[in-house]
């Protein structure tokens, strides 16, 4: 009879005995012997002759040894003569069970050698065996939770906002990088019938699954505030009270609302714990200080409310942790002075939220591997139109978000303004081209595509003309002329094949006018309504 | 928004066909180059642009047509075009295309046409 018995050791676990195929039999002789067994014999942790084995890790002649030991005992009732001990690095890995020789005389000690060497050389491809399932085990594990965190970050994306509101007169961005595969950080808009928009800006301690749990109730606690009161101090009053029963214990959550009224540019807020945001104002860079509690730590806690206007040109940032807290290989810490003096650019929206990006990445170098969860929101209230003085009807005015394909969007809204005046088809045609064309100079080099920069519309019926005024805010750059592209070099290799928007725009319309100021670039597209004056 | 382009090649003695269909602007970029590149695989003398059922092009998608002009020219290959509609002629002829392709009614025509059928 032989049999192996094998010792894994799990972490944090005690002894677990695994199975393996037994080696062949010592003794190869005609007939063949038995199958090996497996002996079901449990060593205890005290039993002694697990520390005899340790001392001297060499074959036990089972009836010769004299030790008080339970599991001694158990394999002298199964019949077995010798114990072959596998000990890898000082560890104990497991045992070979030898039964009686079938010639029925004692083991000589050449066998107890045999296996003595038999037992020094198996020990460690043993061990391997085991080190390898183990890691076999821990890879599926780790496969297994890399899924489940994938679907987890697909699930709490789509708790965040799915676009960005588009407010008249406003521009609003966000940015949200997690520092793991979900985040605690959040963001929120919440429009209201009456034109109100309450913006959130939240961060949950920790960052991980814990806090993406407890930020997605969060969310819910807030929105369903929101529904019911007015007042920001009032709704993080109730998500207070609603958090606290249910919040783990050692977390807490910090939380921006603001609440725009777009019509007046009043911004009424009030903040649990969370950073303050700056405001960008004309006379320069503000925080917009307000004091309350985090939430879930305390309940029955009042939340301080005040007041600030948003003027145009004006800028509000409301950001997490990962930003201020980031540290470079010095150990310096990014900060709040360093954020506020950056914030004097003249940037705002997403290419402002590009800078901060980009200063972040010079200040924590290369290779930095992302501490915290890191999110913006920004709030821009955008300079007034230039004012229309010219007489006329305005048949359209509209405006769409800078990304690629919108001017479709635009060229159809433009089509349905001018139905009543049953263009003849070709001059339709042109009119087509002539607008998708301009939105898309507009949105590709005025806005420079960033979809919270919108490009405005506007359709006139004058006295002599159809105008549509197409508006960007490219303004303050040279104004470029429409050339004649160079069709024998863009087929040779030597220019790019771009480059016909423009010098499309001037042959499909009667005239062209464009007007820069600091802020705006515009492009008036002149249809004629008397036959003799149209572009031939 | 959802930006409809697609384009089959068919193969024929002597040319090979792009037939193209909704919108030809950046979004076509990738399948138009790679539709042209099968048309190449043959290499025919002639290859043709189907516009018949394209219902736009903007600059980007004439930036793309004189990609392909330049590919045909540097391979010493002819470029013919048909189904333009009339607006698209009008801007072919606007931005000089015309002087280094071949424009048909339709197919028909092309084929009848000998510079093609001599080769």
């Amino acid at each position: 009879m032989t049999m192996v018995k094998l010792f894994q050791k799990k972490q944090d676990d005690p002894i677990q005995e695994v199975s393996a195929e037994p080696p062949p039999p010592l003794e190869l002789q005609q007939p063949l012997p038995a199958p090996a067994q497996m002996l079901d014999i449990d060593i205890l942790p005290d039993d002694p002759i697990l520390a005899h084995i340790l001392k001297s890790p060499e074959v036990i002649e089972v009836d010769r040894l004299r030790l008080a030991s339970p599991a001694l005992e158990e394999l002298r009732q199964a019949g077995v003569k010798l114990v072959v001990p596998l000990v890898s690095q000082g560890e104990l890995i497991g045992l070979i069970h030898i039964g009686s020789r079938r010639s029925e005389q004692d083991y000589s000690s050449d066998d107890r050698r045999l296996l003595n060497t038999l037992s020094t050389q198996a020990a460690p491809a043993l061990r391997v065996a085991q080190l390898a399932r183990q890691q076999q085990i821990e890879a599926r594990q780790r496969e297994r939770m890399e899924n489940e965190l994938r679907v987890a970050r697909v699930i709490q994306q789509t708790l965040l906002p799915k676009e960005i509101p588009q407010i008249q007169g406003y521009a609003l961005a966000a940015h949200w990088q997690p520092a793991l595969a979900v985040s605690g950080d959040f963001y929120d808009f919440i429009p209201f019938p009456d034109g109100k928009l309450a913006i959130i800006a939240g961060d949950v301690t920790d960052k991980g699954v814990p806090a993406a749990l407890v930020m997605a109730t969060t969310r819910s606690i807030l929105r369903s505030a929101a529904e019911r009161l007015v007042y920001p101090g009032a709704v993080l009053e109730q998500a207070n009270n609603m958090l606290c029963p249910d919040i783990p214990p050692n977390m807490f959550v910090t939380c921006l609302y603001a609440l725009l009224d777009p019509s007046t540019g009043i911004i009424r807020y009030a903040n649990a714990g969370h950073n303050l945001p700056f405001q960008r104002t004309l006379q320069g860079v503000t925080e917009m200080r307000v004091r309350g509690m985090p939430l879930g730590l305390m309940p029955e806690m009042i939340y301080e409310e005040k007041e600030t206007g948003i003027a145009v040109g004006e800028n509000i940032v409301l950001y997490s942790d990962g930003l201020v807290e980031a540290h470079n290989p010095q150990g310096e810490m990014f900060g709040f002075p360093r954020l506020r003096e950056l914030l004097v650019i003249p940037e705002c929206g997403q290419a402002l939220i590009a800078c901060l990006m980009n200063e972040l990445n010079d200040f924590t170098g290369p290779g930095w591997e992302q501490e915290d969860d890191i999110t913006f929101v920004t709030i821009e209230r955008l300079p007034l139109l230039p004012v229309e003085t010219e007489a006329g009807q305005i048949l359209a005015e509209f405006d769409v978000p800078s990304q690629p394909g919108n001017e479709l969007e635009a060229m159809k809204r433009v089509v349905q303004a001018v139905q009543p005046l049953n263009l003849p088809i070709d001059r339709l045609e042109r009119l087509k081209t002539a607008v998708a064309e301009g939105t898309m100079n507009a949105m590709e080099h005025g806005n420079r595509y960033q979809i919270d920069l919108p490009v405005i519309v506007r359709v006139i019926l004058t006295d002599d003309a159809l105008r549509v005024k197409i508006t960007d805010r490219g303004g303050g750059r040279p104004i470029h002329e429409a050339e004649t592209p160079n069709l024998e070099a863009k087929l040779e290799g030597l220019q790019s094949p771009r480059g016909w928007g423009l010098f499309l725009i001037k042959n499909m319309v009667d005239d062209m006018n464009i007007t820069n100021d600091d802020i705006y670039h515009t492009i008036e597209l002149v249809f004629y309504l008397q036959e003799d004056r149209h572009a031939t | 928004m959802l930006h409809e382009f697609g384009v089959a090649v068919r193969h024929q003695p002597g040319l090979a066909v792009l037939d193209m269909r909704g919108e030809i602007n950046g979004f076509a970029s990738q399948e138009l180059s790679a539709a042209y590149s099968e048309a190449e695989s043959q290499n025919p003398p002639t290859v043709v642009l189907n516009f018949s059922q394209v219902s736009y092009i903007n600059s980007t998608g004439i930036a793309l047509i004189v990609g392909l002009l330049a590919r045909a020219r540097q391979a010493q290959r002819r470029l013919a075009v048909y189904g333009l509609s009339d607006h698209y002629q009008e801007i072919f002829q606007i931005t000089r295309l015309v002087d280094f392709m071949t424009i048909y009614p339709d197919e028909v025509s092309l084929l009848k046409d000998p510079q093609i059928q001599n080769v």
